[in-house]
């Protein structure tokens, strides 16, 4: 019998129940809750008389709607207001535990459950957000989930889902000086397409991978959503143990050996059979930038605008000239020569410690670009802001011109006041650069935290690489 | 849930790729509470030239009439005609509940996006994936007075030609859309399953019940 691949074993240890269509009911470890996806989920509960079936495997936290400064002031926005106060009612009525805006624990849903050791190796972890998929760069099945789902995973713990397809994605080799984990999901994204993997969990492997940290990992497999599939992983080893060492959620004595064990068999087995595998040379990989209005139109940063004319597929073709017209930009352009009005330097792709050191070492000494009207970071946690003001990381942002903000989803979606103007051009190390998404009208260039600050000293797209080597 | 059987329609036409859920439903429509009223936001920044926000009342307001469905002959269209990857992006379930909430009932496309693709059933709305080639011959057969009839239990798509495409579907999301079920409800006829997984899964993994 062939061997298993990590996602065959991640699904088969927690099937309740076999469906006779090939689905199945599918225990649910952690159920992360944020504000925007869960309100009509308590409404279903509370309409038809139901209790969360195990509350202890919820854990919820505001990110979306909360301010990045002056917190003490609370949320100017009425709606939002209530978006939040309404999370916090639902919490409490229902004994769910919440990290309220003011906690230090708060952040980024998908920063804070891997952070607190509240998604762990080997756990089925759901939230009502589509970058749930962050949370298997440490060997967890995490997918994200809509608000009918949200509503039965609190009432049942459970959901019924039908097995997705095994794709490995192998990057093989060792990626060069200034290319980041960023760069080598925007290149897989670029290689397979933001539909390459629908229909499949994606397992990310070879040496570039096993050489990134977790933090780098939870980039790539935040990304997974963004190249079509809902989950992604990364097999478990000793950068996974080491990294789940004393979380405060993490298994205590005898039990963190127990789980130690039970994590060694975390991967895929030699002989497991994928339906997919494709390979990348990771040494081809150089610091990416996307051009166009969704994550796949994206190209190295000492490439030209693609030209729409080259394309041979019709409907890509149109696509391509769409986006050019809203990016307002000239196919054959150089990258390097776009200028930009803004930084964003946050969100549950890029806003963990390892990314704001990464943009420290760019900026450290320099000044922002006097075309650049705002440079904004917001860490992933009121944790990581801690950590990185104890590094002194806040003065060397402070300096150059930068904003320190606190920390939540912030310029990623723009739903609190963080957001870009109609026209306004951003650098983002964020997820999505489909129009709109930063504020209506804004034009979004999607990069790693190291060219995005580059970006903001520079005032135009450079070659973070070139920066680093002198 | 409302019971999806079969259905007639006028076809509207949406020849985009990769149609996101940002464009669906815009960022700020989702500070809404609430799970109805995203009818007339639906695809907002496509629909109308100025800038929407929540609870704005949207009779006046500028619109595109370049926009498909700004046009007087789709404007009871219950089938959506797109292309590849529909509903790609964030997981929102506000854009099938705004497509139901305008009027749509059915969506026809090369392929969805799996989290869209699910969250659709959970609201009477049948996605519909078809090869790209058949949907690029309904693009060009499609005409202003074009309609569709869907027929879930069997599983066809009837063209005006009276040619018929056949569609494929879960048995068991189709039985659910056919009689309008309460998923919750159904899950909890396993109550029993649920229980002894968790007694057998505490003493493999006692660290996740500590």
């Amino acid at each position: 019998m062939a061997g298993k691949t990590l996602y065959d074993k991640l699904w088969e240890d927690h099937v309740v129940h076999h469906e006779d269509d090939g689905s199945c009911l599918i225990y649910i470890d952690r159920h992360l809750v944020h504000e925007v996806t869960s309100p009509q989920a308590f409404d279903g509960l509370r309409l038809a008389g139901r209790k969360p079936w195990n509350v202890a495997r919820n854990l919820a936290v505001a990110d979306h709607n909360v301010p990045t400064n002056h917190r003490d002031r609370g949320i100017a926005d009425p709606v939002s207001r209530l978006q939040v106060e309404t999370l916090d009612k639902n919490c409490a009525e229902f004994g769910i535990t919440e990290f309220g805006m003011n906690d230090i624990r708060q952040g980024i849903v998908h920063v804070i459950g891997p952070e607190q050791g509240a998604t762990l190796p080997g756990m089925t972890v759901v939230c009502g957000d589509s970058h749930t998929s962050t949370h298997g760069a440490s060997g967890a099945l995490a997918f994200g989930i809509g608000t009918s789902e949200v509503e039965h995973t609190l009432a049942t713990q459970c959901l019924v889902q039908k097995k997705a397809k095994n794709l490995l994605i192998s990057v093989d080799g060792e990626v060069g000086k200034g290319v980041t984990a960023k760069d080598i999901v925007l290149s897989i994204i670029g290689t397979i397409g933001t539909a390459g993997g629908n229909g499949f969990t994606i397992e990310f492997g070879g040496a570039a991978i096993r050489a990134l940290s977790m933090e780098g990992r939870m980039t790539v497999c935040n990304m997974a959503i963004e190249a079509g599939a809902r989950a992604g992983l990364v097999a478990v080893d000793d950068v996974t143990i080491d990294y789940y060492r004393n979380r405060p959620l993490s298994p205590k004595g005898d039990d963190w050996f127990m789980a130690e064990r039970v994590w060694q068999n975390l991967h895929s087995d030699k002989d497991a059979v994928f339906d997919k595998i494709i390979h990348l040379d990771a040494t081809k990989i150089k610091p990416q930038v996307t051009w166009g209005t969704s994550p796949e139109l994206v190209v190295s940063v000492d490439a030209n605008v693609p030209n729409p004319v080259d394309e041979t597929d019709a409907v890509k073709a149109q696509s391509m000239q769409r986006a050019l017209d809203y990016m307002g930009l000239q196919a054959g352009q150089k990258i390097t020569d776009i200028q930009i009005d803004k930084v964003f330097i946050g969100s549950c792709t890029n806003s963990r410690i390892e990314d704001l050191r990464a943009a420290a070492v760019v900026v450290e000494g320099k000044k922002v670009a006097p075309n650049v009207k705002l440079a904004l970071i917001v860490p992933g946690s009121g944790l990581i802001k801690q950590q990185a003001e104890s590094e002194g990381l806040d003065k060397i942002f402070i300096d150059a011109g930068f904003e320190w903000r606190d920390a939540g989803c912030s310029m990623c979606l723009a739903m609190n006041a963080d957001r870009l103007e109609e026209g306004e051009r951003c650098a983002s190390t964020s997820n999505r650069n489909f129009e709109g998404r930063q504020g209506y009208g804004g034009r979004t260039h999607l990069v790693s935290p190291a060219m995005a600050a580059a970006a903001g000293i520079a005032g135009h797209f450079v070659d973070v690489s070139h920066w680093l080597e002198k | 849930m409302r019971v999806f059987t079969d259905l007639t329609s006028i076809v509207a036409p949406l020849d985009r790729a990769n149609v996101d859920t940002d464009a669906i439903i815009p960022k700020q429509f989702l500070k809404s509470i609430r799970r109805t009223g995203f009818g007339v936001y639906l695809f907002d920044e496509w629909r109308y030239l100025d800038q929407g926000q929540p609870d704005m009342d949207c009779t006046n307001r500028p619109i595109n009439k370049d926009f498909v469905l700004n046009k007087p002959q789709y404007k009871n269209a219950q089938i959506l005609l797109a292309r590849e990857n529909f509903g790609c992006g964030s997981s929102r379930e506000h854009a099938p509940w705004a497509l139901e909430d305008y009027g749509f009932r059915a969506i026809i496309a090369p392929s969805f996006a799996d989290i869209f693709y699910n969250n659709c059933f959970k609201n009477g709305l049948l996605p519909i994936a078809l090869d790209a080639e058949i949907v690029d011959g309904l693009f060009k057969e499609l005409s202003d007075d074009y309609s569709l009839t869907i027929d879930l239990a069997a599983q066809t798509i009837t063209a005006p030609s009276g040619k018929t495409i056949a569609f494929d579907v879960d048995e068991n999301r189709k039985f659910r859309l056919l009689n309008g079920l309460d998923d919750i409800g159904l899950t909890l006829q396993h109550a029993d399953k649920i229980h002894a997984y968790e007694t057998e899964r505490a003493k493999r993994a006692p660290w996740l019940f500590a």
